[in-house]
């Protein structure tokens, strides 16, 4: 069985406010030092041996990101 | 004139349309997204709601349902399509027209009636002139339209841009007038053609004077389509 972790984020310069307003929490909080906070998307996929590194990233192409706003980033994990 | 209002896993805005195209005096029939012959409807249109629970992203699954071939090749035939809310998200998500709907700036969901104001544009299934503004409630979540810079611009130069959010009088804010935030004030645009047509904002429910003030300013969303689609079709399908 492989692992694909796949970590989906918006991609520079676009507006993120679901982080924005999470930074302002921590700042209110007293946490100081945080530059930048960006919220985004994590992935799990569980696949019989045949799914290829390339076939995952098809995947995020086609469907699990969208390449006009977002960025991913897959790590296989397990054997 | 036959209206099909395709109907998704969580669409909820169906009956709302068809409520609206029946009380205009047009045919309108629901079609299921698992239909794939969309032959028998001179017009389509993609009602709001919530496709799929909205899971992933706006419309990224109900892409995928299999009418949309059958959509695709309609709007390739140059035949109406037009994508209302989560109508728009989806057509986006299918790339028949550039950007994407991002979240509202705000984090807030809006319900509200918003002043519009017409642009000059190739949308064909809009007969109004440029700089009128008419006044069309939104309601959603994720309407915060989205495109790079050049794309805007292309968008601006091939006359995409078919409504913006603007103040009651037609003057837009210098910081902008989106309530969501939508870049460049953009609430609805249409591909080169002009024959695919998205918006955020809800026509149908501007069509029925009972319903308060500037209560009918959406019934020329449809009204337009219904007059140019006869001589369309003839020329588009020799029918």
């Amino acid at each position: 069985m492989k692992q694909y972790q796949i970590f989906v984020t918006g991609k520079q310069g676009i507006f993120d406010p679901a982080g924005k307003t999470a930074q302002n929490a921590l700042d209110n909080l007293g946490y100081e030092g945080v530059a930048d906070l960006k919220i985004g998307k994590f992935i799990q996929l569980s696949c019989d041996d045949s799914v290829s590194p390339e076939k995952v990233k098809e995947m995020c192409e086609k469907l699990l990101a969208n390449p006009i706003i977002e960025d991913f980033r897959i790590e296989q994990t397990g054997a | 004139m036959r209206f099909g209002v395709v109907v998704f896993p969580g669409s909820n805005c169906e009956q709302d349309v068809v409520h609206a195209l029946r009380h205009l005096g047009y045919e309108a029939s629901y079609v299921w997204h698992q239909d794939t012959d969309l032959e028998p409807y001179d017009a389509i249109v993609l009602p709001g709601g919530f496709s799929y629970g909205d899971y992933l992203r706006c419309g990224a699954v109900a892409r995928f349902s299999p009418v949309m071939d059958a959509v695709f090749a309609y709007a390739n035939a140059g035949r109406p399509v037009i994508g209302i809310c989560n109508g728009f998200q989806i057509l986006t998500e299918a790339h028949l027209l550039p950007g994407a709907l991002l979240r509202n700036a705000g984090l807030k969901f809006i319900c509200e009636s918003v002043p519009l104001r017409v642009e000059q544009s190739v949308c064909q299934w809009l007969n109004l002139e440029p700089g009128t503004v008419v006044h069309i409630p939104i309601n959603h979540n994720e309407g915060n339209y989205f495109c790079d810079e050049a794309t805007r611009a292309q968008l601006e130069a091939n006359g995409q841009i078919v409504l913006r959010y603007c103040n009651p009088d037609g003057t837009r804010n210098p910081d902008g007038s989106a309530p969501n935030g939508a870049f460049d004030d953009i609430a609805g645009i249409c591909n080169e053609r002009g024959n695919v047509f998205g918006l955020m904002p809800h026509p149908e429910r501007a069509t029925d004077g009972l319903s308060g003030s500037h209560a009918t300013d959406g019934a020329a969303f449809f009204t337009a389509i219904a007059a140019q689609v006869g001589s369309y079709a003839k020329e588009v399908c020799g029918a």
